[in-house]
């Protein structure tokens, strides 16, 4: 039962007031795209042992949708983030790198 | 015979008798017994039946670890199956009985399995029963649903209550034995918040029974010291028959306390499940001792030598009178000398080690104890009793050298520190060759959310065995618990615990070494599954070499007691039949919880009307006074239908349909989704959300909108009304606002978090009330207000002002195909509007309808529900609904996925009407056939029923469905299959039963 950070009210959060959304940044694809772009937008997904980046709504708090950096291997968490943000910020990265030297997590290391 | 010695018993009242039955006999026993000691007391050793050969067996434990000891507990309202009998508290009245028997506990028919045994090796769940197949049905089965199931299933709903409670603390010290309270100590006076729970109702764990001496007086005086030192801190909080049953991510921990198990009805809950937090968790969790593995470790005799300990210290029961000790460690001795001291007789220790010589081992030789080393056991003879043992040559083949009479055998294989609560949430382990178990690995403790680690073994379960060694481990774990949360550990000397030195020990996996199969097929590892060594050695050479494989070929370790006595033992023989080492083959997993918790515990307050929040109309007492039928949507409650006096639900609906299309209806649709979108980028923001165009639906007008999820599928439906510019209120289905919300905020906050829109949930702002029917614009012009009249408010527009003088906004919609108004009020006039409207409309034939009536009309009219024409794999274009999928628009959420080729294959099952041939009503679900079978030899299928209704208007039975190219094939006949095996024919027609032209709607 993870505890998770909201950065929009600053919550402290348990599991049982997120719900999960699944893999963070990815980049929508509609009409116009490829077979290919639109399945890999709808199907393929990271599945790390280790650093992983994945949304979460408080959704039993203020509502807000955030993303977690964090280790699926060691339950570590590195970081929470709003989620509107394009891609994972640089102090979160480094905050993985210090602990993860050499991750790699799709084309971000 | 086991029995109650004369003297002794430091957890027993003598003086205060309590009366149990067994079986229906009559026993006694007295307060402080567990309902193991009071039975063994009344030399009940044979206490159930194995599940798989129906072996006599008796309790071969004293503790949490008891494999055979399951009992039937209680009667009535507190029954309850597989309840252990060495960690249930005796009571007064206390009514239990034996399981997995017939007819009775001594006579047992399903014991021929016995001679049978060798029909039902390792697998045999696998392979004896596949093949001939005939036989599954008519041999093995019956057989399997005979011998299955251990405990019989309650009958009457449980009269106890439960109960949930929520703790947050600094420090979890998990184990009440010295070592955790050592730990307690520790961290309490760092001035950490520290919750110690322990499972049994006592302290200080095995110290006392073990002759443990601490700072030079009796462990009992030191732990009475320690206790009064912990109740005197007020960030202490103390717990006994309170269990560690779990612990999880992040310092999760599942504390499972049986608050009055032993005083049934005395108004506290029964169980209380502790929901904790905590910075850190000590496991001072203790170590269980193994059995040996030699021919007949299975008779009611045999028992664990600390278990032979336990009950002549705590309970002064005798398990017999003649106890053979046998032993690969020096701990044992310990049970031959209390034995000899209590006035009982060792015949002799039987000592698997070539030689001993440690302290205790002197004693017993002093004592004058007759000391076999180098010796086995070949085989225990008796058969619902130990009678006596063989003696052989623990290197050799089994060959007897002597027989011993006995009525009890205290065996011991070394012990085996309890690790399940480190390992629950990954902590891992390291084999210590030395004690030959496996210990946790302090370097790969489970780690928190800042990568820290958060449990830290202690004592005995930290693998230090001896007592000064425990005591010493349990405060370094609270001074380096408190530590790592930034807090000074307080100095102060550490206790000092003393007990007999130990030799080492040499382990013995089996036992004599060279056992031939006669003899490792009566060697037991699973006492309660019937596992045996010869099992676990055709598992390796059948080609099982994981140890989870052979787990659940074999099922060793999947009994109630999850293998805590077998787990080591069993893997020790797969190990040796696969020639590799131990920690090379590994554990199986632990998952928690510790021991089975009750499913009162789990549920807590969450019974009956607390099981789940109900969601009320304004207008529910109405219903409920009204005689409603109700129907669950969601958490809502609807009216099904309103039957009036001797009228079948049938009846009612058939009244109301009528009614509402030849007269007038009233429907409570409160429950509908209510979203309010607002902004400069509404327009925008609903194009994106609906299939169809709504940023150009002008103020004062309703649309009908389809909402897909991305993979194109149609996930709700509702009317769009555009109150000005920047406002639209979205109508989503009833039981769907919350996730049609939550889709939209995922969408704006996720994808287009700079356009400027905001969503706001109204669904409980607003009671809403249909009125429907021809007299529908009559009802509303008697009781006055603003204009309803088809100019003013012609159909799929919507108006506001007053209607019988309260504020309301109201919507020419209709679900049902009648003449209808949809009228929106705040919450708090819902009761008093719908009242109005009663009474009004009396004149008028008024009647209320329930969601049946609705569903009927809307199927005469060929409406689709989601739900119903919809289950996550069918797209709009399937429902013929390309009138309302934007041809303009470039995107909209599912567009791309729709132009998958599957999504545009002519081939697909689409929306059609379907017309019984002769009148009847098709059944939910049915499958409309096809000609020729499937690969799988299943019959071809190309269609289905998906709504299927007795219509009163058209006095026959309607139908839509989904069928392979329907909308192409109408007027043809297709099959559809019943559940008897009959078929029905139904002719394909338009999905619009009634008022084809909408002429009804439209006045
Ligand atoms: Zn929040």
């Amino acid at each position: 039962m993870l505890i998770l950070h909201c950065p929009h009210c600053g919550v402290d959060a348990e599991e049982t007031e997120l719900a999960p959304g699944g893999e963070a940044h990815l980049k929508r694809f509609g009409p116009g795209s490829s077979d290919a772009e639109f399945e890999s937008y709808l199907f393929h997904r990271e599945n790390p042992r280790g650093v992983h980046f994945e949304r979460w709504r408080h959704a039993f708090g203020c509502g807000k949708w955030f993303i977690a950096a964090r280790a699926t291997d060691t339950l570590e968490v590195f970081g929470t983030y709003r989620a509107q943000t394009a891609a994972p910020p640089q102090d979160i990265r480094d905050a993985i790198t210090a602990k993860r030297p050499g991750w790699a997590w799709r084309d971000l290391a | 015979m086991s029995t109650r010695l004369q003297t002794g018993g430091r957890l027993i009242d003598r003086n205060a008798r309590r009366g149990f039955t067994f079986n229906g006999r009559r026993l006694e026993g007295v307060a402080g017994d567990t309902l193991a000691s009071a039975l063994l007391a009344n030399d009940q050793m044979l206490v159930g039946r194995s599940f798989k050969y129906h072996r006599p067996r008796g309790f071969v434990a004293a503790g949490a670890e008891e494999p055979n000891g399951l009992v039937n507990l209680g009667t009535g309202g507190r029954f309850e199956p597989n309840q252990r009998a060495t960690t249930t508290e005796l009571f007064d009245g206390l009514a239990c009985a034996s399981q997995n028997h017939w007819p009775s506990l001594d006579f047992d028919i399903g014991a021929v399995n016995g001679p049978l045994a060798r029909f039902l090796p390792a697998g045999f769940y696998y392979k004896t029963f596949i093949q001939p197949r005939p036989f599954w049905k008519h041999v093995y089965e019956p057989f399997i649903r005979q011998s299955a199931g251990l405990g019989q299933v309650p009958a009457e709903r449980d009269a106890d209550r439960y109960e949930h409670f929520y703790a947050f603390v600094d420090v979890l010290v998990i184990g009440g034995g010295i070592a955790g309270l050592q730990a307690a100590l520790a961290a309490g006076r760092a001035g950490a918040r520290v919750l110690l729970i322990e499972q049994t109702a006592h302290w200080g764990g095995r110290a006392p029974v073990d002759g443990v001496t601490i700072d030079g007086h009796p462990a009992e005086a030191w732990i009475a010291r320690a206790l009064k030192a912990l109740e005197g801190m007020e960030n202490v909080t103390l717990r006994t028959r309170c269990m560690g049953a779990g612990v999880y991510d992040h310092g999760y921990a599942l504390g499972y306390e049986r608050v009055a198990d032993h005083s049934p009805g005395d108004t506290r809950p029964r169980h209380r499940l502790w929901k904790i937090r905590a910075a850190r968790i000590i496991t001072a969790t203790g170590a269980i001792e193994r059995p040996l593995s030699f021919a007949g470790n299975d008779i009611p005799g045999v028992m664990l030598a600390s278990a032979v300990r336990d009950y002549v210290a705590n309970w002064a029961v005798s398990p017999g009178d003649r106890t053979v000790v046998v032993t690969n460690n020096d701990d044992a001795y310990r049970t031959a000398l209390m034995l000899r001291e209590a006035g009982l007789v060792v015949p002799a220790i039987i000592d698997a080690r070539p030689t001993a010589s440690g302290p205790l081992v002197r004693a017993a030789r002093e004592a004058g104890i007759r000391v076999e080393t180098g010796r086995g056991i070949a085989r225990v003879k008796g058969a619902k009793r130990v009678t006596g043992v063989a003696l052989c040559a623990q290197a050799g083949e089994g060959a007897v050298l002597e027989e011993i009479p006995c009525d009890a055998v205290a065996m011991s294989g070394g012990w085996s520190p309890v690790v399940h609560l480190w390992s629950h949430c990954g902590g891992k382990l390291t084999w210590d060759a030395g004690q030959a178990h496996f210990r946790p690995d302090p370097e790969r403790a489970p780690t928190s959310h800042d990568g820290a680690p958060f449990v830290i073994a202690a004592g005995s379960a930290n693998g230090y065995l001896l007592a000064g060694e425990a005591l010493a481990d349990g405060d370094a774990a609270g001074k380096s618990a408190v530590r790592s949360l930034g807090m000074a550990a307080k100095g102060g000397a550490v206790p000092k615990a003393e007990a007999e030195a130990e030799g080492p020990m040499t382990p013995v996996w089996m036992m004599p070494q060279g056992a031939g199969a006669e003899l490792r097929m009566k060697m037991w590892l699973d006492y309660q599954n019937d596992v045996k060594v010869s099992d676990v050695q055709l598992a390796a050479r059948e080609g099982y070499e994981s140890v989870e494989h052979t787990k659940r070929y074999t099922t060793l370790g999947m009994a109630t007691d999850q293998g805590k006595l077998s787990n080591i033992n069993g893997l020790a023989v797969l190990s040796q039949s696969l020639g590799a080492d131990i920690p090379q083959v590994g554990t199986t997993t632990f998952r928690p919880p510790y021991t089975p918790i009750s499913f009162g515990a789990i549920a807590g307050e969450a019974r009956g009307d607390t099981f789940q929040p109900l969601r009320r109309t304004p207008m529910h007492r109405w219903h409920e006074e009204n005689g409603a039928d109700w129907e669950p949507v969601g958490q809502w409650r609807r009216p099904y239908c309103y039957p009036r006096d001797g009228e079948s639900r049938e009846d009612a609906v058939g009244r109301e349909v009528k009614n509402t299309r030849q007269n007038l209806g009233l429907l409570d649709a409160s429950t509908l989704g209510k979203i309010l979108v607002k902004g400069p980028d509404a327009g925008r923001f609903l194009d994106m959300l609906y299939t169809n165009m709504m940023s150009n639906l002008k103020p004062g007008k309703c649309r009908y909108g389809l909402m897909c999820n991305e993979n194109g599928f149609l996930m709700d439906d509702g009317v769009v009304a555009r109150i000005d510019e920047e406002t639209f209120l979205c109508h989503t289905t009833s039981g769907g606002a919350e996730h049609i919300h939550a889709h939209m905020e995922d969408w704006l906050q996720c994808e287009w978090w700079d356009w400027r829109v905001y969503t706001a949930n109204l669904t409980e702002q607003f009671a809403q009330i249909a009125v429907v029917g021809p007299h529908a614009r009559d009802l509303l012009e008697k009781l006055g207000g603003m204009d309803v009249g088809a100019g003013a408010l012609p159909f799929m527009a919507w108006s506001e002002g007053e209607i019988a003088g309260v504020r309301a906004r109201v919507y020419r919609i209709s679900f049902s195909g009648e003449l209808s108004y949809e009228i929106a009020v705040p919450a708090s006039q819902g009761l008093a509007l719908w009242e109005k409207l009663v009474s009004a409309g009396e004149e008028f034939g008024l009647m209320p309808y329930g969601t049946e009536a609705l569903h009927v009309m809307r199927a005469e009219k060929g409406f689709i529900m989601i739900g119903d024409e919809t289950d996550g794999t069918v797209i709009p274009q399937d429902l013929g609904l390309h009138w309302a999928i934007s041809k303009k628009k470039d995107d909209y959420i599912g567009k791309r996925a729709q132009q998958r080729a599957h999504m545009v294959d002519p081939e697909r099952w689409q929306l059609v009407g379907l017309e019984t041939l002769g009148g009847g009503v098709l059944p939910e679900g049915a499958y409309a056939l096809a000609p020729d079978q499937n690969a799988n030899g299943q019959r071809n299928t190309q269609g289905r029923v998906t709504s299927t209704y007795y219509s009163p208007t058209l006095e026959r039975g309607i139908a839509l469905g989904l069928v392979r190219r329907g909308p192409e094939r109408m007027g043809e006949i297709i099959e559809f299959a019943t559940l008897d095996g009959t078929t029905m024919s139904a002719k394909i027609v338009d999905p619009v039963f009634y008022d084809k032209d909408g002429e009804k709607q439209n006045v």
